[in-house]
């Protein structure tokens, strides 16, 4: 039928409105970098070619794209049911350290057991932070995004002073190399409770992999989130009654769903996706907490979420893209000998918002158009 | 030879679905009350935003006392002295009389501030010539009504207007305010205005207006001076064939008591309150219809017994069972069907698609929620057997609900709440805005319901809808049931008089 | 002790915390009133406050810096105002679009220009008023006179100004009056002949100026420097005291102001009670989500704000 057509014409460009925000924004990169003095072409020959072209590139991305699909399944996730969560920066803080801390206080426990503890520290420690906000929307109307910016100072701080308070000594390597323990970090968590590399894995597979390489088993953890998201959103109740929230709270009340409660709900699991940050860079990574692990991550996750179109598989994607980008970004900096700063990608990723945005409405309004004349 | 004020010839308007205005001739002299009259679509609303500018006419000429204009936009037509009093008002909530009247022409002391003394002096000069007082100081979210309106007409006249456009202005006015506006608008005559009156009242087209022009899908069927014919014949010219609603209601006995609602109060959403002792029943096989002007807490009525508003005191029995606060699940549990009155913001979701729409209300109870997972597989062959059995248009189930047309979107309404076999069915407005086919339907499913043995309340504010489908009639007016008549007992004038208000035979009385 | 903390110091250190908050909410106010919601506030100050040092620092002149702050504010502005009034898009995501840019481009820019994340200003305006006496000499409350009154960087007097003035360009100018019928009823505004859009677009560039300034004050007069985030959470905490001061100006700076006191009273505390210092630096925060708290249904936004306005076009 001819009029189905049309329409799938455009609803095709809908869904591939990131790739050109994206294509978009490479190029206005490209601008900037020649108003630098640069080579826009060595710079991206350089980024994807070091990201991609090898294994260790990959993995770096992984690494990277690991913690940002984590906090963009919890922006997409509260955007289903109409929430705006700019807190993941706070509950990726709480989160975390609380997975930290059980890892170094129950030492005694085995792996079998330590680790998916640990992995539910972390989860509920985002939902915590998440929940609060939750209720005081749900219960009292207040708008959550400026309570969930707050929150995110307030657990900056509130971490700043737990880590004190569990402060371990400089290692071993840090006083050899002279370093001074200028960042404060708690103790290594229990070796029963760390993730192994990918590189472990592979090995046991007879496959050559780095053994420096970074990335680890939460890379699959965060894919498993990534499905049981499209499960809880699309195949069960709770999912139902999120999105018809979502979309007309109004109208879900009217069909007997507690409005208050999927308020709630929402941002607890929305928390909890944000907290499971700490399994990548606390178990999988580093063994200890330090601040500085975890910024940047929850606003990245709004720009991963967006151009994902908050829908998981779309989420897992740009989350890829954006650790190609990362990745990419600090080889650049490193060959061009600190010339082009890796803070152009930063740049590059909120121009990355601004087109999607736009491009978004574009697309709409086309839609609309058209299907007015239809 | 009277002068002519306003000429429009020719104007053709075409929408993309619909031809709104097709080849209209309309004349206008000066210094008279022209009263434009036709049914909903008719294409009298969109023919005079066309001479206020707000649309462009695809064809066709206007002329303003002789002069050939062209109305690109508000601003031109204020200009050429044209002013619009509007159905919904364009009146800013939160600001002024006086802020609203001047707004877009504020007077200046200083070449800065806004002379607010002058302001004050002028609104209040031209309301006296009104023959009224108005609180140039009042907020407009703090006056009534019929004030409001009146400060739309000085917010015309402060601009200079001497052709006036009223577009359906008593729609929202009690009986004591309509004679008020007429007195208005008669003074205005006598100061030489010119006055266009958009309405499909026909006592009122008799009372206040020198000629009138019928219009009818889009073309003008009729110009007459208001004197030499009647409301008979204007009605049939409005809507070109004998109108009785064909309904084919059987006779039969009612059972026992299903819905008993005792001495219900309620709240509006400005603490006001909407119901005052409402108390009524409806039984087994019985429709109960609610007749009332919109705003006289219809929409309260329907929101507590669903369960979406809080009662303050009274209470609510569903056979014996009290069910006064239940939460609207609970009320679903108890097989409550609830028809909203505003189809797209309560009774869909529009980004949903039509299988998802469908389970509404029972999304989460087998066989459609099983477990941890919903059962898609059967919530898909639920939603195909109830787009057959209801010829739901297009038929494929995960199209967006957007997509539907208004009577289609009905129909889903329909029949999500149809299914299950509910005991109470309490249908708000279920024809307002569909097709005439679609009213048929719907009326169609409401007395098989009926048949059925099942309760329902009906609220409509389309008085026909009320007469041909209720057993018992009930009247309300502020808040509280004034009156329960027999359909076959009273007609059209004595509802129409009860709903505004006045209790005993007063006539709309000959203003001229 | 109660006389080391309330003392006149006081009262000017919560003046000069309370100048960034209120210029910024002043800024959310006029975008806001217009029917846009503006998040992007931190942002704009942030960029703000690293073009008035650089800006300073490459024209030796800081009062070119304060200009060219203000510029950068409007530039910020007028993308907000084009991707949410023109291309109607969400506006919050716009906002918050604009301060991930804001974040990036400001240490970019840091790096490039300057190799550096953490940028002394070079020069900072004059103080305007009388010079404080030494303590000990003269009377001490003419001492408490000027250190309240007259010992401040240009740019408090300035906000005073611009706050006065803006309370009688909302309410008692023509702009004003349509500015806040746009904001409130659109449609209606509209029929009257007055041009949606382009109120909301002088609003929008207006607010990114305003918050420009707040920036210069932040790096220029009170940390004279510029460091990565050093606008830390102010734009948002401007916005709570935009819905505390009910939308209003002289609402907003008394709520800044009391923002102000909060803050200025947790450092003073500090010294005094054994409360560890993260604790003290929550309390902006803390106080700003109580703010939102209580503030819920006494103040009630602009009906239009947030809503994109679409012409019914036949």
């Amino acid at each position: 039928m001819k009029s189905i057509k049309k329409f799938d014409y455009y609803i095709l460009l809908e869904k591939i409105t990131p790739l050109i925000a994206v294509i978009l924004a490479l190029l206005v990169g490209a601008i900037v970098i020649l108003i630098i003095g640069e080579d826009p072409i060595f710079v991206y020959k350089t980024l994807f070619s070091n990201a991609i072209g090898n294994r260790d590139g990959w993995g770096n991305v992984l690494f990277r794209a690991t913690p940002l699909i984590f906090t963009g399944l919890a922006v997409a996730f509260a955007f289903r049911c109409g929430l705006f969560n700019i807190g993941g920066e706070g509950q990726v803080l709480i989160g975390s350290f609380l997975a930290t801390w059980v890892g170094f206080t129950f030492t005694d426990l085995p792996a079998f057991i330590l680790i998916p503890l640990c992995i539910l520290a972390a989860a509920a420690g985002g939902a915590l932070w998440a929940a609060i906000p939750g209720l005081l929307k749900a219960k009292r109307g207040v708008h959550e995004v400026i309570v969930t910016i707050m929150m995110n100072w307030i657990a900056s701080s509130l971490t700043f002073f737990l880590v004190l308070k569990f402060k371990a000594p400089a290692t071993e390597a840090m006083k050899a190399a002279g370093v001074q323990q200028m960042i404060p970090h708690t103790s290594e968590i229990a070796q029963a409770a760390r993730l192994p590399r990918l590189y472990t894995i592979l090995k046991a597979l007879n496959i050559d992999f780095p053994s420096y390489n970074q990335v680890n088993v939460s890379f699959f953890i965060a894919l498993a989130a990534a499905a049981l998201v499209y499960y809880i959103l699309w195949k069960t109740n709770l999912g139902y009654e999120i999105r018809a929230v979502g979309y007309n709270p109004l109208a879900a009340e009217y069909g007997g769903i507690n409005v208050a409660k999927n308020i709630v709900l929402a941002m607890v699991i929305s928390g909890a996706l944000a907290g499971l940050v700490g399994t990548n860079e606390v178990m999988g990574f580093k063994y200890r907490w330090r601040q500085e692990l975890f910024t940047g991550l929850g606003f990245n996750g709004i720009a991963v979420a967006l151009l994902g179109k908050n829908h998981p598989l779309g989420v897992v994607l740009a989350a890829i893209l954006f650790g190609i980008l990362n990745y990419g970004g600090a080889i650049v900096n490193i060959y061009t000998e600190g010339r082009i700063p890796r803070e152009l990608i930063m740049v590059l990723q909120a121009v990355i918002v601004i087109f999607v945005v736009i491009s978004d409405e574009v697309v709409k309004r086309l839609i609309r158009k058209r299907r007015k004349l239809a | 030879m009277p002068e002519i004020a306003l000429e429009m010839k020719n104007i053709t308007k075409r929408f993309p679905l619909v031809v709104a205005n097709d080849k209209v001739n309309f004349t206008v002299y000066k210094g008279e009350i022209h009263a434009l009259v036709g049914e909903n679509g008719a294409g009298k609303s969109t023919l005079m935003s066309i001479l206020y500018g707000l649309y462009q006419a695809d064809s066709g000429e206007i002329f303003i006392n002789g002069e050939k204009v062209n109305i690109t936009n508000p601003n031109v037509a204020i200009n050429l002295k044209i002013g619009m009093v509007h159905q919904h008002f364009m009146l800013v909530p939160p600001l002024t009389v006086t802020e609203n009247i001047i707004l877009g022409m504020e007077p200046i002391k200083n070449n800065i501030f806004i002379d607010m003394e002058d302001a004050t002096k002028r609104v209040e000069k031209l309301s006296k010539s009104m023959g009224f007082k108005i609180d140039s100081k009042a907020k407009i979210e703090d006056i009534s009504v019929g004030i409001q309106q009146r400060v739309e007409i000085i917010k015309v006249l402060y601009r200079g207007a001497d052709i006036l456009i009223m577009d359906e202005p008593t729609a929202v006015l009690t009986p004591q305010e309509v004679e008020e506006l007429f007195g208005i608008l008669n003074s205005l005559k006598k100061q030489g205005k010119t006055i266009i009156f958009i309405t499909h009242k026909l006592n009122e087209v008799k009372a206040i207006s020198d000629r009138i022009t019928v219009m009818r899908d889009g073309k003008v069927v009729g110009v007459k001076n208001t004197k030499d014919t009647n409301q008979e014949e204007i009605a049939n010219m409005m809507v070109g064939r004998k109108v009785l609603l064909q309904v084919d209601k059987k006779e039969h006995k009612f059972g026992k008591t299903v819905l008993k609602v005792n001495k219900l109060n309620a709240l509006n959403s400005k603490k006001l309150p909407a119901l005052k002792e409402v108390s009524f029943e409806i039984r087994e096989g019985e429709i109960l219809g609610i007749a009332g002007v919109e705003g006289n807490g219809q929409t309260e009525l329907v929101e507590v017994i669903t369960g979406l508003r809080p009662a303050l005191s009274g209470k609510i029995f569903l056979y014996d069972k009290e069910i006064t606060d239940y939460s609207p699940r609970n009320i679903r549990e108890q097989k409550i069907a609830h028809i909203p009155e505003d189809r797209r913001q309560r009774g869909i979701i529009s980004d949903f698609t039509v299988s998802e729409n469908l389970i509404l209300g029972s999304h989460y109870l087998p066989p459609f929620n099983k477990g941890l997972s919903l059962n898609i597989s059967e919530i898909n062959s639920h939603a195909d057997k109830l787009i057959e059995e209801y010829d739901i248009r297009p038929s494929d189930s995960y199209n967006l609900l957007k997509s539907l047309s208004g009577g289609n979107q009905q129909k889903v309404i329909v029949a999500r709440e149809l299914f299950g076999e509910p005991r109470l069915l309490v249908a708000a407005q279920p024809t307002r805005g569909l097709d005439v086919g679609s009213i048929e339907f719907v009326h169609s499913q409401i007395l098989k319901e009926r048949d059925k043995g099942k309760a329902i309340l009906l609220i409509s504010a389309d008085l026909d809808e009320i007469l041909s489908l209720s057993d018992r009639i009930a009247v309300i007016y502020e808040g509280e049931i004034v009156d329960v008549l027999d359909p076959k007992k009273t007609e059209e004038k004595e509802i129409g008089l009860l709903m505004t208000g006045s209790t005993t035979n007063k006539i709309l009385s000959e203003v001229k | 002790m109660f006389g080391s903390i309330f003392n006149a110091d006081f009262i000017a250190s919560s003046i000069r915390i309370a100048i960034p908050l209120a210029l910024a909410g002043l800024g959310g106010v006029f975008s806001e009133r217009s029917g846009v919601t503006n998040i992007g506030l931190e942002g704009m100050m942030l960029t703000g406050a690293f073009t008035a040092v650089a800006v300073t620092n490459f024209a030796q002149n800081p009062w070119v810096g304060v200009l060219g702050a203000i510029l950068v504010g409007i530039l910020l502005g007028l993308i907000h105002a084009i991707t949410c009034i023109t291309f109607k898009a969400n506006q919050i995501v716009s906002g918050v679009a604009i301060n991930l840019f804001a974040s990036g481009i400001t240490v970019f820019f840091s790096w490039l220009l300057f190799n550096e994340t953490q940028i002394m200003a070079k020069y900072s305006l004059p103080i305007w008023g009388f010079p404080i006496p030494i303590k000990g000499e003269g009377y001490s409350w003419v001492r408490s006179l000027i250190v309240i009154f007259t010992h401040y960087s240009p740019l408090v007097y300035f906000t005073i100004i611009i706050i006065i003035l803006s309370h009688f360009i909302l309410f008692k100018t023509p702009f004003g009056l349509r500015l806040r019928s746009v904001g409130e009823y659109p449609e209606a505004a509209d029929t009257m002949g007055v041009n949606v859009n382009k109120m909301r677009y002088i609003a929008v560039m207006t607010s990114g100026a305003l918050a420009g300034l707040a920036g210069s004050f932040l790096s220029l007069e009170q940390a004279h420097f510029f460091v990565k985030e050093i606008s830390g959470g102010r734009g948002f905490i401007a916005l709570a005291a935009m819905i505390f001061g009910k939308w209003t100006p002289l609402g907003t700076a008394g709520a800044a102001l009391l923002f102000g006191f909060g803050e200025a009273l947790a450092i003073r505390l500090q010294s005094v009670t054994a409360v560890p210092v993260q604790f003290i630096n929550m309390v902006p925060y803390l106080l700003a989500i109580f703010v939102l708290v209580s503030a819920v249904g006494r103040a009630v936004p602009p009906a239009a704000d947030g809503i994109p306005y679409e012409k019914e076009i036949g």
